[in-house]
Order: structure tokens, then sequence, then C-alpha cells
């Protein structure tokens, strides 16, 4: 994946608030966090890589850690279809132009939605181990099922 | 646009329909209110104005309190004037959400009808709904009277929504003696409450779109400690805040506050330190005393209960170079401790020069009555302890409550 598309450099390696801890005086009025650094009319339009994420957003956050099985994307399959990416629930699987790019490991959290939606036969979205290398599990990719006959 | 309600120049109103006209003056963009005896006439009443075209704002009517605070916290974080009232257990089912306002601090109006809790059901007056929000991060202020619950909800917007203060603000009254009882309250004309109030300035507002925020954030061991010093640090300066609204309403009403009022304290050798409209009850039992028995009677009522007043209590103590005896009257179950307004006081008394000897009486529970008669009686108890220089009764007492006498701890001076 290319880096570009992990956001900002902090991303993944920043806890919230971490960097540095401030004190009393220094934190916010409230438990108030602002999404991006200074004033924005178009996020909306933007996409996530050309905002400008304040340190407090949690899209700078990583929760990899919380996943225990991760999806592993396979291109040679994939039909484009973006039903994993209406699915996915934390906006995790990454499309551009309605074409599939892969999966943003910062934020997934191992669910499996994506696979089970997932319509092609065999699946372009599978599950494996955390540890498991994703060139060696495309390399034992399973093959195309045929239809029972009936 | 909302009509301008025909006000003169003196009205006869009972205290909740005093606060109601207060807050509709405020010109509120957002009530949700569930009724609960006797705070009920004040959300009654807003919900007439709204009907007849007295209010732009938004009412809305929900299922419970938990969920009327929880309707204004969301309000106020969206970034509106937000307000409501409510007494006893409807109180403590907002209670967890208090303390969410605070801490996300949302300058939220609420007016609290004081009304003794449960258990027995009871809808008459004491100060156990005001004692069980003390900790919750809101400014107290207590109102003695049907006027004051006009006056104070006014400053109260003010004081809650000033930008170094942004903090929920409680504005107290007692249920029926005030909030019931028809008295002469001169209101300010709808033009000039509102100036007075002024135009909500919103901050960290959900609904500005250019600048998205996140408001009641988790934080762990690691971010919840610096947030709430930071709203403790906040809360305690609001005092100054109090006491420059109070001398703005001075100018434009002539009706002065302050955080601790006193009465007769100058040349005070015994003094009472009291509550809600027991206060007036209190002076004039005062005057009387020094008419009739030459007993030079003050009294202390502290109209802002948090921020507590140690500042200035300490400075009403000293006042009087002869105060020797101080009782502090708290109108609420004290649930095996001594009551909070005595340990509050005689905490700040114990760093003055005077260093007062410090009785307490429970009174007044569920609505009891706290007549003249026995106040005297409690002032000639004080002059006793004056008089031999150390507590000749029990520490903490009851008051008027049926039974053998009932008393906690003696004195270990001599």
């Amino acid at each position: 994946m290319s880096k570009g598309l992990q956001g900002t450099d902090k991303r993944g390696i920043l806890e919230l608030g971490a960097e540095e801890k401030i004190g009393w005086d220094a934190v916010p009025q409230g438990v108030v966090l602002h999404s991006f650094d200074g004033e924005t009319s178009n996020s909306a339009l933007l996409k996530p890589e050309d905002r400008e994420y304040s340190e407090f957003s949690s899209y700078i956050a990583s929760v990899a850690s919380w996943r225990v099985i991760k999806p592993v994307y396979n291109r040679d399959i994939c039909i484009d279809c973006q039903n994993c990416w209406v699915w996915c629930p934390d906006t995790s699987i990454i499309s551009r132009d309605k074409q599939m790019l892969g999966i943003d490991y910062d934020h997934c959290k191992g669910c499996g939605v994506c696979v089970e939606v997932c319509p092609t036969n065999p699946k372009s979205l599978l599950m494996f181990g955390e540890t498991t290398d994703n060139d060696e599990s495309l390399a034992n990719w399973p093959e195309k099922k045929k239809k029972a006959k009936k | 646009m909302a009509k301008k309600f025909d006000l003169n120049e003196m009205e006869v109103w009972d205290g909740n329909y005093a606060s109601s006209q207060a807050l509709r003056q405020a010109q509120v963009d957002v009530v949700a209110a569930y009724p609960i005896t006797p705070s009920t006439p004040i959300v009654e009443g807003y919900g007439a104005y709204k009907a007849n075209g007295y209010i732009d704002g938004e009412y809305v009517m929900v299922e419970s309190e938990h969920a009327a605070m929880s309707g204004c916290v969301g309000a106020a974080a969206a970034g509106g004037r937000v307000a409501t009232a409510t007494s006893s257990q409807g109180f403590a089912l907002m209670a967890e959400v208090l303390y969410q306002a605070s801490g996300m601090r949302l300058p939220i109006v609420l007016c609290v009808v004081n009304r003794s809790l449960a258990s027995p059901l009871n809808v008459r007056c004491d100060h156990s709904d005001m004692y069980l929000g003390r900790d919750s991060g809101w400014i107290n202020i207590d109102a003695f009277n049907a006027q004051e619950a006009y006056d104070l909800p006014l400053c109260a917007f003010r004081i809650g929504e000033n930008l170094g203060v942004r903090l929920p603000v409680m504005v107290h009254q007692d249920g029926f003696t005030t909030s019931h009882k028809a008295q002469n309250v001169s209101p300010l004309q709808d033009e000039v409450a509102y100036k007075f109030v002024g135009k909500y300035v919103p901050v960290d507002d959900m609904l500005d779109f250019s600048r998205p925020v996140t408001h009641g954030a988790q934080t762990e061991e690691d971010w919840h400690y610096e947030h709430k010093a930071k709203q403790h640090k906040a809360l305690m300066d609001s005092a100054k805040v109090i006491d420059e609204v109070f001398a703005e309403f001075k100018e434009l009403t002539g009706r002065e506050y302050k955080r601790v009022e006193t009465y007769m304290m100058e040349d005070a050798e015994v003094a009472m330190v009291v509550l809600g409209s027991s206060v007036e009850t209190a002076i004039l039992s005062a005057q009387q005393l020094r008419e009739e028995e030459g007993i030079k009677v003050g009294i202390i009522a502290p109209r802002v209960f948090r921020p507590f007043p140690y500042d200035l209590i300490r400075d009403s103590i000293d006042m009087s170079p002869n105060l020797k005896a101080v009782v502090c009257m708290d109108k609420s179950a004290p649930g095996g401790a001594m009551g909070a307004l005595f340990n509050e006081v005689s905490a700040a008394a114990y760093s003055t020069n005077n260093r007062p000897i410090m009785t307490n009486y429970i009174y007044g529970l569920g609505g009891r009555d706290f007549t003249i008669n026995e106040i005297k009686r409690i002032m000639r108890e004080q002059k006793a302890h004056a008089d031999a220089g150390h507590i000749t009764t029990e520490i903490q007492q009851f008051s008027g409550v049926r039974g053998p006498k009932l008393g906690f701890f003696t004195t270990r001076r001599d």
C-alpha cells in the first residue's frame, strides 16, 4: 500500500495525546477533541489522506493491536463491487474511484464482515492469523469451488 | 419573533412563576423538562409562554429527569442556551448527568426547587437534593425568596456562560415556602433583562461544521485527573465572576447580592449560619432577641454554596471581634456525619482569629416548621456556650423532632 494513504506520518504511531503529556493548565476546556487542526469547510469533500487531522483525532491512532485475525485482500480475484467498502463498520476498506486498493490495517479490528459479504468465487478477501505474512496467505489462496450438481 | 410580555413595575409572583419568567426573558434556546412537585410550575409556565408565542426556543418534553438533563447536555453541546427545572427524586435521577454537564463545561441553568428525598416519600422542603448535588461541579446559588428566585437565574446565565467559567449553575429555592408563596416581585422589562443576560456565545459548538468536535470523550488515568483539576480551578475562580455579575446586577436594579450575606454581624457575639427561606425567619428572630433580651445575634447566609465561599465565611466570622459561638443549621438528613454546612463552615472558622465555638443543628427535615421561638431557643443556647466558654450541649442536635432528645458528641475543651 502506498504511504500516502496512511494519512499523516504520525498515523499508526501516536497514541492519543501520548506524545507530550501536558498539565491541567493546558488541557482543553471540557472534554473536547477537535477532529482537525484549524478550520475546515470542505473536509467531507477531501480524501482522508488530504485532511488536516488533529493529533487528537482517532484517525491518527492505531487500534491494530485489538485484532487477532486479519482480512487479506487478493487483487487477482476482486471485481471491485464495493460490497466490502459499503459494509465495513470501521471504514477500513480503502477504495479510490471505485477501485479497491486494500485494507487499512491501522483501523481494521478483524471482524470479518468484508469476507462475509464478498461475492466472488473464491472470495477475494479471506481471514488469516494476525502473524501470518500476507504473501504467504496469497500463495495459499483456495481454488474456485465448483457448484454442487442438483 | 417572540412577543413581548407586559409586566408591571411590581408583580405578585410566587418563586416558581418568578423563575419561569426569568427563563423566558433569557430567551433560552432549548428547555428539556420533566415535571416534578414542587418545581413543576416553572416548566409548566414556560410551556405556556411557548404555546402563546412568547418564546422562540424549543421546548422538549422527555420521559424522565435523566432524559431532561441529557437533552440539556446535548443541546448545550450543540451550541444553545439551555435551562430546566427539577426537585428531589427528579434531581436524584439527574445526578449522573449533572456530572457530565459540569465535566463537559456546559453552562446549563437548572432551577432546583428544594424538596426532601424519599424514603419516606415527602413533597415538602428540605435541602437533601441540594446536598446530593454539592460535589457535582455545578455553581450553586441559593434564593431565599421569590424576588431572588427571579433575579438569580438571570445572574446564573451571565455567570455560567462567562468565557472564563463555562460551568453549569443551579439556582435553589425552598419548595413551597418560596416556590408557592406569592410575594411582591419587581421584574425587569423584557428588553432590559435580555440586555443584562446578553446574547449567547457558543464555545466548541457541535453545530459549527467548520470545526468538527467531539464532546464527552473518554479519558483514563492518563488524562482524567488533569481535566478534573482544571474544572475545579474554573469553579474556584468563578467566585470573582460571581462578584462582578452581582455588582453589575446591583447597578441595574439596586438589589445587592453577595456570595455570603451577613446580617447584624458587625457586633454579634453569637451567630447562626443558615440557608434558604429560613434566613428571613432567622433575621426576624435575631432582631427580636436583640430588642427583647439584649443578645447580640448575627446571621450568616451563604448565598453561593458552590464554589464554597471559604474567604467570605472567614470574613463574616471575623467581622465582630466579640463573636464567641456559631451554630450551623443543616436542613438535610446528615446520613451518619455532622451536617455538611457545619463541617464546611467549621473548616473555614478554624483559620479565623475568632475561632468561635461551633455547633450543629439538624432541622426542618421534610418541611418541619422552623419557628421564631425555636430559633430564639437555639440562640439562647449559643449565648450559654459563649458565656461558659465551651459547648454546654451535644455538638450535633436535632431541632423540632418529637421523642427523646437526640444529640451526638460532646466537647473535649474544658
